[in-house]
């Protein structure tokens, strides 16, 4: 069973290889783990060269910049020690083994780090889902997004509206509480309603754009045709030119493979619903073809090697004209590219254009986004704020702000009834 | 009777007031020994400030108490001179019944019922002291020596502690206008360590009834159509009077600008903090100088008495003042005052020493309710009477009080805000502070708390059989109310449906605003022979019930971080990642749950998941030692 109290270790930084390895260990035997590792604890919040050696048999491992965050005072929360060691798999691999070594030392879960940032108050809600996407960036315009998040970019939005629909509930609820005193101007209804709907429209703004996961998932871009139309080469040849920074492939079912790469920078995701139709047998068949059409409808780019016209009829359809010096060769009327994947002939073309396509996809980098979760809330908040436009019971119009309140409180998990009281009273001349 | 003699109760209550009364009255109910204690028997039930009982969040907590059999609901109806519900036009959830109370009857209905009440010893004389030991409460001195031993004391003293009254340049030592300040007892509260802080509130000159020119102003009849406080009250009882409206004008609020130096409020005299929503005329006019005119209610005190109280002119301006920006108002061009205004500077306990059941946490057998923990008006006072009452005889007979919570009363509201927040002004009921106000209503407090007070052993046998009753015929119509019918069959009564062939119950048909259960009559005869009362708060409840079945889970939350106990010892300041200031929060409220703790003010979900995880640890750390 897990336990808060472990001390938790995991490389924090890309899959290796690469240039430098980050391993970061968080919980109250970091400091002994550092020390067991390399001899001594180094100064708090001082980089420092050290000899990383195995200390059961005594074998140097690697010569690595080491850093020690006593808690509270780190990004946990709790003691942190960060080694920066060389990048290589065997190098990671045999620190990660000596880790395993120490007692009260275990693998972090998935996100365990970030939760333990929050559980020690080191950020709200908002920021902490920020971070895991940061955490998960693995290209720059990930990171810029991410940054944006986590630096409070969602939360000042969503203050922002708070505040609007603190100020309406104190209207509503000045109109429920003290009309009848005429302490206060009656309201006028539609007055509510006025104000309601601009806040409606920006949250459908923020919902209709690309979703932060985007980012972090990367563009789905699916590669559709019957077998043998030459997906396979295509995304190998996608693959092969990105060698330096594809990571591992990973088939996530058994007949879909899907292949991150990145493009310019670019997070894409690459679909081969290859495997879909190859078996015979009439019920899989159907089943595959089902799968393929869950795949396009999920898809933001669909790149058609089968036949002209004969592609799923969907606006993110491209017409490539595979396999160009294949001798069977037959030219689509119209195809968008047409591509040499052995002779690498149209390549450049067709990444050039995947990449214009995917800037107009994604969430713009400089631009506020949300996930799935914020996402669930925001809608729930901007359906509350609807259900007030037509809505003539002020008792129902309050009820509502308050579902929209407390719904965006969960995003950013602040504010109080009391919050609106503070509203209410600052801006009326209440009572007798 | 010796003087000296020593006499035992189970509970003594300190003060005859709203929060008194009703702790007595509960208390006894209980079948607990009570006595009441007051400076005279006279004082007992008196109507200390103006005239009304009820509105908007206070009338809820009038019929809340009402429904635990309560005394100020029967009282407000057997002393009421004039009936407004407020809010008619909005929803019944936020309808406020609210009456005029002739003061004399008032303290006579309250005299009745007490003296009537068994188990009940009404101890006339002062308090000297409370007999007390470091950590518990065990009795009172009176100031002719003699002691009186109890389990537990119920402080509802109101605004006695070092009270000091300011008019204009005047200074007076004492609660009200003529009667002694408890100093002593002050002192020894103060010597206990209990977190004292000071409040201010203040009252409007009293006018002769005489000398209003009530026919140059607009009438306010009392309502006609007979609802009363309570359910167990048979219509009106005495004659009924009306109210009349004057306003403040340009002169008025020239008068009072021109005389805003020789104000106690302004002169810095006075520099504990008054309430937002009540604020002295000098206040809202200095506040909101945008305004041109504000309403005055001028309401007659009583049947045989020319005292009128102008609701909305407390003032602590210099009688001569008064008199002349009274005077300046319509209808009261020759107003003559009886009694001038003032502001009354006051101590209280900051109720974060208390506990759920209004006990002081860290002083066994003390219990505080009313005005003394910050709060303002009856209402508010009667039901933490009602509370700390029944805090106090669970104690006595050694059991668990009803747990109540945000979800099934105001007075939990107003309870959970006090110990948990604190007051930083004096604490006035509001709808707007109850989150799921949908449910709580003032007509449906029978429904939602009788059946808790049922439980609990304080409801007398007259209240029990009427309960009883309604509860049937309840579940009669709801029953009934369950009956299936289609579209077809309401268009053909001639109601306004879309005819798209929706089959639904009646209960569910209900939900549309124009479908009313008298229009259903004529399809389950049984619906002609209800209650109107019962009839209107079923109607409510289908009316709400999709917003009602909404909260369920949200009050599911609530509850189930209500069952994670943090315990009174919790060290806020070892748990890493909580500011200073959540800590010292946390540590003056000292939340008994997780929930509680959520509603504390700044407390993040970062913390709170820092505290659950604290409080898991120490837990189980407990668990394996």
């Amino acid at each position: 069973m897990l336990s808060a109290d472990d001390t938790i270790f995991a490389l924090s930084s890309g899959q290796p290889p690469a240039a430098i390895g980050i391993l970061r260990i968080s919980g109250p035997r970091a400091g002994q783990a550092l020390e067991a590792l390399t001899g001594n604890l180094p100064k708090p919040r001082v980089a420092g060269l050290h000899n990383i050696t195995n200390m059961v048999n005594g074998e140097l491992l690697d010569s690595a910049l080491c850093l020690w965050f006593p808690g509270p005072n780190s990004a946990t929360g709790e003691d942190l020690a960060e080694i920066h060691c060389h990048g290589g798999r065997a190098v990671i691999r045999a620190i990660e083994a000596a880790l395993e070594q120490i007692d009260g030392l275990r693998r972090a879960e998935p996100g365990e780090f970030t939760r333990r940032a929050f559980t020690h108050g080191k950020m709200d809600l908002a920021e902490a889902e920020g971070l895991s996407d940061l955490l998960f960036a693995e290209t720059e315009l990930q990171r810029k997004a991410a940054v944006r998040n986590a630096g409070g970019g969602l939360s000042r939005k969503i203050d922002d509206w708070q505040q609007q629909i603190l100020a309406l509930s104190a209207r509503v609820e000045a109109e429920l509480d003290f009309s009848d005193e005429d302490d206060v101007a009656p309201e006028q209804v539609a007055e509510i309603h006025n104000s309601v709907r601009p806040l409606v429209d920006e949250m459908g703004n923020l919902l209709e754009r690309p979703r932060a996961e985007k980012l972090r998932d990367g563009i789905r871009v699916v590669l559709g045709g019957p077998p043998n139309s030459g997906k396979s080469t295509l995304l190998n040849a996608l693959v092969e030119r990105e060698a330096a920074i594809v990571s591992d492939i990973a088939g996530t079912t058994r007949d879909v493979i899907e292949v991150p790469i990145a493009l310019g920078g670019i997070p894409f995701l690459f679909i081969d619903t290859a495997g879909v139709r190859d078996s015979g047998a009439e019920t899989i068949e159907q089943i595959g073809i089902d799968r393929a059409r869950q795949q396009f409808s999920a898809a933001d780019i669909i790149l058609w090697l089968g036949e002209e016209g004969q592609g799923p009829a969907q606006g993110n359809l491209i017409e490539i004209s595979s396999r160009c010096d294949h001798p069977d060769h037959q030219p689509k009327a119209s195809a968008a590219f047409t591509l040499s994947p052995v002779s690498g002939r149209g390549m450049d073309a067709l990444v050039d254009h995947l990449i214009i396509r995917a800037k107009d996809i994604l969430p713009d980098a400089d631009q506020v986004s949300v996930n799935a979760r914020q996402a669930g809330l925001l809608s729930t908040a901007r359906d509350a704020l609807s259900a007030v436009i037509d809505e003539t019971d002020y008792l129902i119009v309050a009820e509502h702000l308050r579902m929209a309140r407390k719904a965006l409180d969960e995003i950013t998990g602040k504010a109080s009834t009391e919050d609106m009281l503070d509203g209410l009273f600052g801006k009326f001349c209440i009572g007798k | 009777m010796g003087c000296a003699m020593n006499r035992i109760f189970d509970i003594i209550v300190v003060g005859g007031g709203h929060a008194g009364c009703e702790a007595a009255a509960v208390a006894a109910r209980m079948g607990v020994s009570t006595a009441l204690v007051s400076f005279t028997r006279d004082s007992i039930g008196a109507m200390s400030c103006n005239p009304a009982i009820g509105g908007l969040g206070k009338g809820h907590l009038v019929r809340e108490v009402d429904a635990f059999d309560g005394l100020i609901g029967r009282a407000a109806d057997a002393a009421a001179i004039h009936y407004r519900m407020l809010n008619l036009s909005k929803g019944t959830a936020v309808q406020g019944p609210r009456v005029q109370a002739d003061r004399k009857l008032y303290k006579a209905a309250i005299h009745r019922m007490l003296d009537g009440q068994d188990n009940l010893t009404i101890v006339e004389g002062e308090v000297a002291s409370l007999v007390m030991t470091e950590s518990r409460v065990s009795g009172i001195v009176m100031a002719d020596g003699s002691t009186i031993e109890a389990q537990a004391v119920i402080l509802a003293t109101g605004t006695f502690l070092n009270g000091k009254l300011f008019r204009g340049e005047e200074r007076l030592e004492g609660g009200r206008t003529g009667e002694a300040a408890s100093v002593s007892l002050g002192q020894q509260i103060r010597d206990a360590g209990l977190p004292i802080a000071r409040l201010k509130t203040g009252t409007p000159p009293r006018i002769d009834g005489r000398t209003i020119d009530w026919a140059a102003l607009p009438e306010q009849p009392s309502d006609d159509d007979g609802w009363t406080m309570s359910p167990l009250s048979k219509g009106r009882m005495v004659a009924q009077t009306f109210c009349a409206v004057s306003r403040t004008n340009a002169g008025t609020h020239e008068i009072i600008r021109g005389s805003l130096d020789r104000s106690p409020l302004f002169s810095g005299a006075i520099d504990a903090q008054g309430p937002r929503y009540c604020p002295s005329i000098e206040d809202k006019i200095h506040r909101f100088a945008d305004r041109d005119s504000h309403q005055v209610f001028l309401e007659p005190e009583g049947l045989d008495t020319h005292l009128v109280y102008p609701n909305g002119i407390s003032t602590s301006l210099p009688a001569d003042v008064q008199i002349a920006f009274v005077r300046s108002m319509d209808g009261l061009e020759k107003a003559e005052i009886i009694v001038p205004g003032y502001a009354v500077e006051y101590d209280h306990i900051d109720p974060r020493a208390l506990d759920r059941s209004l006990k002081v946490r860290d002083l066994e057998g003390l219990y505080c309710a009313g005005q003394i923990n910050g709060t303002t008006g009856y209402e508010e006072a009667a039901a933490q009477g009602l509370i700390a009452g029944i805090g106090a005889a669970s104690l006595v007979q050694g059991k668990d009080a009803p747990a109540l919570d945000r979800g099934t009363s105001y007075m939990a509201v107003m309870i959970d805000d006090l110990v948990l927040q604190g007051v930083t002004e004096p604490y006035r009921m509001l709808t707007a502070r109850a989150e799921y106000r949908l449910r709580l209503r003032a007509d449906n407090a029978s429904t939602r708390l009788t059946p808790i007070a049922l439980a609990l052993g304080c409801v007398a046998g007259e209240r029990a059989d009427w309960f009883g009753d309604r509860q049937r015929a309840r579940d009669d119509i709801f029953k009934i109310l369950e009956s299936v019918y289609s579209s077809e069959d309401l268009v053909k009564l001639g109601i306004n449906v879309r005819r798209d062939g929706t089959k639904q119950s009646l209960f569910q048909w209900l939900r549309f605003p124009n479908i009313t259960i008298a229009s259903l009559e004529d399809l389950e005869t049984c619906l002609k022979t209800g209650d109107a009362d019962l009839m209107a708060e079923i109607e409510e409840d289908a009316r709400y019930a999709p917003y009602l079945e909404r909260q369920e889970s949200e009050l599911r939350d609530l509850r189930a971080n209500e069952q994670i106990g943090l315990g009174n010892d919790m060290d806020y300041a070892v748990i890493a990642g909580l500011s200073n200031e959540m800590v010292e929060r946390l540590t003056t409220a000292r939340p008994d749950t997780l929930a509680a703790a959520s509603r504390i003010r700044g407390i993040t979900p970062a913390a709170l998941a820092a505290i659950l995880v604290h409080a898991r640890r120490r837990d189980s750390r407990n668990i394996a030692a």
